[in-house]
């Protein structure tokens, strides 16, 4: 199906997108009012923390935490800061996590959504902080915990900090999972490093949008290490579900209707 | 006169640097060693066993390197797959059972990044390995005795203390990789060992870490025996003062380290 896309001579800039996958150009619109799915092949675009949001909780209602956590530099990069302090300008956001208070369907929950477009959603201090609160608040409030995920892993610039934040949060989840709360990971396209070997991997119910590339070491670092050409499929969703990593895989579409089922299912019976 | 960071990777990575097994001989009284994750496979990168000092018992959880290159292929070059984090989860398990001290002694370049690792599940048993070592019932200490990078080295590594040898390293990922991945530029490897805080001063200065030990090193030589008199020493008195610690209070405070992280 070939369709002539190269005559597009007055389209305003930035109102358009290319589909990763058909390469289709699409109308932006038409995406964001499609879950951010391409109309034409079902490919589903990275999505920004807050527009993740708005998809998931009831009427978009999000009661953030308000922690005014700083980014450390403890290496003392001479652009670290500077950097984050550009991405907070561009993004709107402050750090590569936002963590909250929800409704899915009406189902009170404690909802944390890594955003991509902040340092490739890497972990550092501030994420791993944010997140242990956030399974701390859950515990408290007797609450459900999901985490949306997208990373490409500990944060290097924090050197053994971002390591440790690992250990951190996984600490915290065995507390919520002593507390017999429920928490589902959510992998979202990339997941890696030390946040797939850490909370994502930890969910009583582990879900992943299709086409999601998840791994531990990036293909790149494995390709170079055994100096052959990788099979194709490897590292995808569809992947893991095979290799019994993961529970499903569930359409951008469902994903609010699956959660809330999931949610229901769990609750206790009275 | 102290050394540079990068000189520090260079002695961590030293081919005549003892190894775990060169130390449980000189610490234990007795070890026998117990193999296999009962699921898949016996990974040899990391050696799991059960040992003694007088009238105590421990289980000793060790990544191993090669100290030739027969070794090496037969260890993975000290590069554990899933299935050596899963017999180290499954022998500190057994350790809680029998209550058990856990003595864990840390030395990879990372955990191996291969098509089967992942298809195993490489981040999954890395994960698992954490959350389960923030609870279990019983006293961990970690030695840092090489390089300690990556969650490779933090999947056997959550514990009540952790001491490193002064010329050990601990890191997010190596000097290579930071210099590769942060300046696109591998030959700046020095120049990233020396900011990127990995030297046991370093860490101990950050709070990162709890102790360091001296490596009585000459000419390249280092005396093994002397090394692991030390290590020897702080086993015991961890275990004769962590032992007498009620369980929910050991978990609040392995927790509480960790959570100030």
């Amino acid at each position: 199906m070939e369709r002539k896309i190269t005559k597009v001579p007055d389209i305003p800039v930035g109102k358009w997108v290319k589909c990763n996958k058909c390469k289709e150009i699409l109308y932006k619109e038409d995406v964001h009012n499609n879950y951010s799915i391409c109309p034409n092949c079902g490919y589903h675009f990275r999505l920004s923390s807050r527009r993740r949001i708005k998809q998931i909780v009831d009427e978009g209602i999000f009661n953030e935490f308000e922690l005014n956590i700083e980014t450390p530099n403890p290496l003392n990069l001479a652009d670290y800061s500077k950097k984050i302090e550009i991405l907070r300008q561009k993004t709107g956001i402050k750090e590569a996590v936002l963590c909250g208070i929800g409704k899915i369907d009406n189902e009170e929950t404690v909802i944390c959504v890594m955003d991509g477009n902040f340092l490739m959603g890497s972990m550092g201090y501030v994420v791993g902080e944010k997140i242990t609160y956030s399974i701390e608040k859950a515990i408290e409030k007797r609450l459900p915990l999901i985490i949306f995920c997208v990373s490409g892993g500990a944060r290097m610039q924090e050197g053994i900090v971002s390591l440790m934040q690992m250990a951190k949060t996984s600490a915290a989840l065995a507390r919520l999972d002593e507390a017999g709360l429920l928490y589902i990971s959510v992998l979202t396209d990339p997941t890696y490093g030390g946040v797939t070997a850490s909370f994502a991997s930890l969910g009583d119910i582990i879900i992943s949008e299709p086409e999601t590339m998840i791994g531990f070491a990036g293909p790149r670092v494995i390709k170079n290490t055994i100096k052959q050409e990788l099979p194709e499929g490897f590292q995808t969703s569809e992947f893991l579900l095979e290799h019994g990593f993961i529970d499903m895989i569930v359409d951008r579409k469902d994903m609010k209707n699956t959660l809330s089922r999931l949610l229901r299912l769990h609750k206790n019976e009275d | 006169m102290e050394k540079t960071a990068w000189e520090k990777v260079k002695l961590a990575r030293l081919a005549s640097r003892p190894t775990a097994l060169d130390y449980i001989d000189n610490i234990f009284d007795e070890f026998i060693e117990l193999h296999g994750d009962r699921y898949y496979r016996d990974d040899e990168s990391i050696v799991c066993g059960i040992g003694s000092i007088g009238n105590s018992k421990y289980t000793i959880i060790a990544e191993q390197k090669g100290r030739n290159t027969k070794e090496n292929i037969m260890r993975n070059f000290g590069m554990p797959n899933p299935e050596a984090y899963r017999k180290s989860l499954r022998l500190m398990k057994q350790a809680e059972k029998f209550n058990r001290t856990i003595v864990t002694f840390i030395d990879t370049k990372g955990a191996y990044p291969g098509i089967e690792a992942e298809q195993r599940g490489q981040g999954e048993a890395i994960a698992k390995n954490l959350i389960e070592m923030a609870r279990l019932k019983t006293p961990i200490i970690a030695f840092v005795i090489g390089e300690g990078s990556s969650g490779g080295a933090l999947a056997i590594g959550v514990a009540d203390k952790v001491i490193m040898l002064e010329n050990a390293i601990y890191s997010i990922l190596s000097p290579e990789g930071f210099a590769s991945i942060l300046w696109k530029d591998s030959s700046r490897v020095q120049e990233a060992a020396n900011i990127m805080k990995l030297t046991a001063k370093d860490l101990y200065d950050m709070g990162k870490i709890d102790k360091i030990l001296k490596e009585y090193i000459e000419n390249e030589k280092f005396s093994v025996e002397k090394i692991a008199a030390d290590m020897k020493e702080e086993i015991e008195s961890f275990n004769k003062e962590y032992k007498t610690i009620n369980s929910n209070e050991l978990l609040s405070k392995r927790y509480n380290k960790y959570r100030s992280m």
